[in-house]
């Protein structure tokens, strides 16, 4: 079983490294971890150290993206930025991921009324637009860092529970179940044992996909001026400042939204990969 | 059909309910409301003035009384006042906003429509081509662009450097001193970047959904049949799968309704548009409690008659649902 089990991590590994565009997103990926980890490493000034002098300077030697409208260094903001979002992503996901394995585990195991409820109750809240659902709730709590990972996973745990339940339902019919089921195993030995190791590849695969999604909302909030709040940095809050010098800071828009956009772009192409290695039958569809 | 229709109008009002109730909930449950966001800064407000306020805002009941007061009034349509200053009924001004968002996202689904279809399916047949792994990459990127950003590198280009475009506003200040033509260039100017901006989120998923829609279409035994009696390729392209792999497609656009109210939070502030999105931010920025409870409500409106549409254009495009 164990020996099965590593060649089969194996294989998936080598499918997941022939793959040139995951094995870049995952490349991006580390390299954001690396960044989060060891920001001053990367940041040559303090992120929060206002210079008069300095204000709005273009992209220099000392300064490679710019200062912004309080003479602070763009590229240390985005470096310590950068930590911010890897952990609202991560946080958030994290909160989503294990709600959707709870709904979606419980309604398609026991299927029937509890199904049933379940059920209508993700319907509900796929209802809701979810932004304004985020931006009411967050705008009451009021924009601490905790408040936002906490709503971004409340309203997004809903297609993971999809996912996990019609995973669960296919699960539960195999043969390896019955045969479980035959030898004494209970209800949660089960779940736990059986269905959930299995489920686990298109879970994972959501959730790299859904750290993604979770940093696009933070740094849309953060945009908007309330998600996180300065002079703690954020790419979505640099991009704020951006937009009230559009006319004549150029450096403040173009590279936190780069940042962004190649994150989100990591994320996504390092997901795609891991399903395309994880279920071969599935590619370049 | 009717009948189907009649039935899921039904559906829609347990819906309707459990989402108000959440909203309701959510929204009251939260610290801080109007009376402290009106008062707090003022010292001079005594607590009986506070709670005088309370009452006249109806915020003294339970919980539960309000909601249950609240979904009496709904159930004539009467949405209550704003607390705002001007105390104008939610329902108008709401329905004042509605059309400028619905515009510019229905335009901007025609948008999408329009190129994102053309491009899935051209992929799709040139699979593997230089085409398809270029249109590939670029669907991932646009996945990944935060629209924001892409509205500002847009003002920067087109507003600021080049000066072609404004970059706020449905219409200029000078706009009633215009002739006709320049009216109506004034505002199609104006509209072009919000549009242009709201489509682009969509462009990615649904040029990659018509191609994967196009791909399992043509391995089905009746292309193949098209193919073996000899009909042109363009005949089996366009009329045999291209119009199977479509259906699908309705339904995912009557899905994305929420996606693009909540987008349209963003363009609107962007680009200062007055529609519901910039009237929902302000409302949520002032604790305007009916006003937020009044946009929730017709937003999920909105996204259940999304899904509605969507499933019934699907019945009857598709013959194969509807005897279901």
């Amino acid at each position: 079983m164990a020996a099965g089990a590593t060649s089969m991590f194996r294989d998936f590994l080598r499918r997941l490294l022939k793959n040139r565009l995951a094995v870049a997103g995952a490349v991006v990926v580390s390299f954001l971890f690396v960044v989060a980890a060891y920001p001053s490493a990367f940041a040559r000034h303090d992120p929060s150290r206002i210079d008069v002098r300095k204000i709005l300077e273009p992209p220099s030697a000392d300064h490679p993206l710019g200062t912004d409208e309080l003479g602070r260094d763009v590229l240390s903001r985005m470096v310590h930025g950068a930590r911010i979002s890897m952990e609202v992503g991560f946080v958030a996901t994290g909160i989503a991921t294990a709600i959707g394995l709870v709904v979606g585990l419980i309604a398609g195991f026991y299927g029937r009324w509890v199904d049933g409820v379940l059920m209508r109750f993700v319907d509900i809240m796929l209802c809701f637009p979810s932004f304004f659902l985020i931006l009411a709730v967050i705008a009451f709590l009021g924009p601490s860092i905790i408040n936002i990972m906490a709503v971004i996973g409340l309203t997004s745990w809903m297609g993971a529970a999809r996912l996990v339940r019609a995973e669960t339902l296919s699960l539960k019919e195999r043969d390896f179940v019955s045969a479980a089921r035959a030898q004494g195993a209970g209800n949660l030995r089960i779940i736990f044992r059986h269905i959930l190791p299995n489920a686990l590849a298109p879970i994972l695969v959501w959730a790299t996909l859904g750290v993604a999604g979770a940093i696009l909302v933070e740094s849309s909030l953060s945009f908007l001026g309330i998600g996180v709040q300065p002079p703690t940095p954020s790419w979505g809050n640099i991009l704020t400042a951006g937009k009230d010098n559009i006319e004549f800071a150029w450096w403040l828009s173009v590279y936190p939204g780069l940042a962004i956009l190649v994150t989100v772009l990591g994320y996504y192409l390092l997901g795609e990969g891991i399903q395309d290695a994880a279920d071969p039958r599935l590619k370049g569809r | 059909m009717l009948r189907y229709i009649a039935r899921r109008l039904l559906l829609t009002v347990p819906l309707l309910i459990g989402i108000s109730l959440i909203s309701f909930l959510v929204i009251h449950a939260a610290p801080g409301g109007p009376v402290e966001m009106a008062t707090d800064l003022n010292p001079k407000v005594t607590a009986e003035a506070r709670e005088r306020l309370r009452a006249y805002y109806g915020l003294d009941q339970p919980v539960h009384v309000q909601y249950a007061q609240w979904l009496g009034r709904m159930a004539t349509l009467d949405f209550g006042q704003s607390f705002s200053r001007d105390g104008r009924q939610v329902s108008e001004k709401i329905g004042e906003r509605i059309p400028v968002t619905l515009s510019i996202n229905v335009l901007s689904m025609l948008l999408i429509f329009l190129v994102a279809v053309p491009l899935g399916i051209y992929s799709a047949v040139r699979k593997d081509s230089w085409f398809d792994r270029i249109s590939t990459v670029a669907v991932f990127t646009g996945f990944a662009v935060p629209t924001f950003w892409l509205a500002l590198l847009l003002m920067i280009l087109f507003g600021v450097k080049l000066g072609w475009l404004p970059i706020s506003g449905l219409v200029s200040l000078e706009y009633d001193s215009l002739g006709p033509a320049a009216k109506v260039w004034d505002r199609t100017s104006h509209l072009l970047l919000p549009v242009f901006v709201s489509a682009f989120g969509g462009l990615a998923g649904f040029s990659r959904y018509m191609r994967s829609n196009m791909l399992e279409v043509i391995r089905q035994d009746y292309i193949a049949t098209a193919r073996a009696k000899g009909l042109p390729e363009r005949k089996v392209v366009f009329r045999h799968a291209m119009r199977n792999a479509l259906l699908p497609f309705i339904t995912i656009l009557g899905l994305s309704v929420p996606g693009l109210l909540g987008g349209s939070v963003i363009f609107e502030s962007i680009f200062a548009i007055p529609g519901l999105g910039q009237l929902f931010y302000q409302g949520v920025m002032s604790r305007d409690y009916p006003l937020i409870m009044g946009a929730l409500v017709i937003g999920a409106f909105l996204t259940l008659i999304g899904n509605m549409l969507a499933d019934v254009g699907y019945a009857l495009a598709d013959p194969r649902i509807r005897t279901e």
